[in-house]
């Protein structure tokens, strides 16, 4: 059984077509890019993926399910965490907290448990302690556990959220631009660590990015989308030189 | 050995700080009161500033914690209240429509408790009246929900002719003599105590608990704590059952210690009270809630001579705060991140 399969997902807002017949199957420890010019509706198939808008047609098999509408939290619970392209990190709260509250769908305890301080409440919450901690010492984060994320630079506000969405413990890990605002150092330290991560927790990695650099080290398979459609697909090497991928990023007349 | 055996003592004895503190201030005002050594009136402050507590701090659960502005919690302290009062002359008081009472006046003091839990759910439950629609609206449009929902339930109550319409209900008072009959003790302060001491304990275990931290994690970025396996919708329902619910165990311990109520006295100012003590404590604080409940109590009083004009010496107030100081007295900080030294006398959270 593959991981992940999507058959002709299609996605409408009032007449736009944002993603036309949409096709995609992940075996289970890919490292995929999805790239494309802006607005080519990437974002889109990351968002019907993770759950936020319900898909006008196709289907979405996750594990053998089909999870096309389902709720986000969800969608999360089975096992589908993901990044936003604008770190979205809670930024009041302390790094360990925006780790912990991500275990929100593993919590194990019910609300009395919560108020009572119950036996359950103390295992659960010393478990999930345990995960997050486990999470912040593999990446390197546990001298931040205190930090309120909006006084990190930009590069660790973004290993923070990878480190939250790992927290759930995923099959599949959605980065939605992962390199966007960084700066060259950084990038370096981003390849570095999505290439460990997919080595160390042996999940499946499907990426936005722009920066040919990073798609072009990382991925091992690469999809091309324009206006919604499918234009190519294949090796890195195989779409750098695709004529039709050169003439959507560049236009016609620089070839 | 022996620092290892100090530290040991003193997080045990860290323990013990709060309850005794409780219990020292509880036997305090239960013996004054008792040899009335402090007046009615006093005591009657005092038991506001308790209901004024529940009924703020209940508040921040929602305005604070969530950011949500819900400016309708008068409606379900009134549900609380007319609840109680319902239950109580039906089951503990001889009354006009009710006739007489339906248990023995000696299970008052059981009953009382158990009044105030049913008042609880009930207002609980009218909360579902905000917390369904909150789904899918938030900001400005639920604020226009809650108000709503506020004249909903007044409007309601208002042409309800069994339990009095506008005229209000009455006979409460009744349940309380009862109580003093069977032993002679100030019941109500006791009551109040005990239930703000609860609700307080309540709010704190919740939010300081990874589930309740849920709610913090929705008012930050709600799209994110949808996709970090928040299960939002549930956590909105939880939020605002449990914070109406404690507005309807306010009305309910505010009924009994006046013996009458009338729902206009349930309205948009009392709201707005409720709104004015959240962002005085500061949002999203519950020693903010605590404190600035018992300063606002204690202001309404002191400008009682000014009568009708203290209405606008206390919004006044407010422009000023909001001025040089919008986050309120505290911000979101805890007494314990102020004075880190209290830390040593209780382990907080």
């Amino acid at each position: 059984m593959s991981l992940l399969e999507i058959h002709g997902l299609t996605q409408y807002f009032g007449g736009l077509c944002a993603l036309s017949d949409f096709n995609i199957r992940f075996e289970g420890g890919e490292l995929m890019g999805l790239i494309g010019p802006n607005g080519a509706g990437k974002t889109t198939v990351f968002n019907l993926v993770s759950g936020f808008y319900k898909p006008t047609k196709g289907k979405i098999i996750f594990k053998g399910k089909n999870i096309a509408g389902l709720k986000p939290h969800q969608v999360t619970a089975l096992g589908i965490a993901r990044t936003f392209q604008n770190i979205r990190l809670w930024h009041e709260m302390t790094v360990l907290d925006n780790i912990r509250i991500s275990q929100h769908y593993n919590l194990g305890y019910s609300l009395f448990d919560s108020i009572l301080r119950t036996r359950r409440y103390r295992e659960n919450e010393k478990r999930i302690l345990d995960t997050a901690m486990d999470i912040l010492e593999a990446l390197d984060l546990k001298k931040y556990i205190h930090e309120k994320p909006k006084n990190l630079p930009y590069g660790m506000q973004r290993k923070v959220e990878i480190a939250r969405a790992l927290s759930i413990k995923p099959n599949l890990l959605l980065l939605d631009e992962p390199a966007a605002g960084l700066n060259s150092a950084d990038v370096k330290d981003l390849i570095r660590l999505i290439k460990w991560i997919h080595e160390e927790f042996k999940i499946t990695i499907w990426m936005i990015e722009h920066q040919m650099t990073v798609v072009m080290t990382l991925c091992s398979w690469l999809k091309v989308i324009d206006f919604g459609a499918t234009i190519a697909e294949g090796t890195p090497e195989e779409i750098q030189n695709n004529p039709q991928v050169i003439k959507a990023y560049l236009g016609d007349e620089t070839i | 050995m022996g620092v290892i055996a100090g530290t040991s003592q003193r997080i045990s004895m860290r323990r013990f700080t709060v309850p005794l503190t409780l219990l020292l201030l509880f036997g305090l005002l239960v013996g004054l009161s008792y040899y009335e050594l402090i007046d009615l009136y006093t005591q009657s402050v005092l038991m506001f500033m308790g209901i004024n507590i529940i009924y703020s701090s209940s508040l921040n659960l929602v305005n604070g914690y969530m950011g949500e502005f819900s400016c309708g919690h008068a409606g379900f302290m009134a549900v609380g209240a007319y609840v109680a009062s319902v239950l109580s002359v039906l089951l503990f008081a001889q009354d006009r429509v009710f006739g007489p009472p339906l248990l023995s006046p000696e299970y008052a003091i059981l009953g009382f408790p158990l009044i105030l839990v049913v008042a609880f759910i009930i207002a609980a439950l009218a909360g579902l009246l905000v917390a369904i629609p909150s789904f899918k609206t938030r900001g400005d449009y639920l604020a226009i929900i809650t108000i709503a929902a506020n004249y909903i339930i007044i409007t309601t109550i208002i042409n309800l002719d069994s339990i009095g319409g506008a005229r209000g209900f009455m006979g409460m008072k009744n349940t309380i003599f009862a109580m003093e009959d069977v032993v002679f003790l100030p019941w109500m302060i006791i009551w109040v105590f005990i239930f703000t001491v609860l609700s307080i304990w309540m709010i704190r275990r919740f939010v300081s608990s990874t589930l309740g931290k849920g709610i913090v994690a929705i008012h930050q970025d709600e799209v994110a704590a949808e996709i970090m396996s928040v299960n939002t919708n549930k956590m909105k329902l939880i939020a605002f059952m449990i914070s109406s619910g404690l507005a309807g165990v306010a009305g309910a311990l505010f009924a009994h210690v006046l013996g009458y109520v009338n729902p206009s006295s349930f309205g948009i100012l009392k709201s707005t009270e409720a709104l004015v003590m959240v962002y005085l404590g500061g949002m999203g604080s519950l020693s903010g809630s605590v404190l600035s409940a018992i300063a606002f109590t204690l202001l309404l009083e002191l400008l009682r001579p000014l009568q009708i004009i203290k209405w606008i010496v206390v919004p006044l107030l407010l422009i000023i705060l909001m001025q040089f100081r919008p986050e309120g007295i505290m911000g979101n900080k805890e007494l314990s991140d102020i004075f880190p030294g209290l830390r040593k006398l209780y382990k907080f959270k």
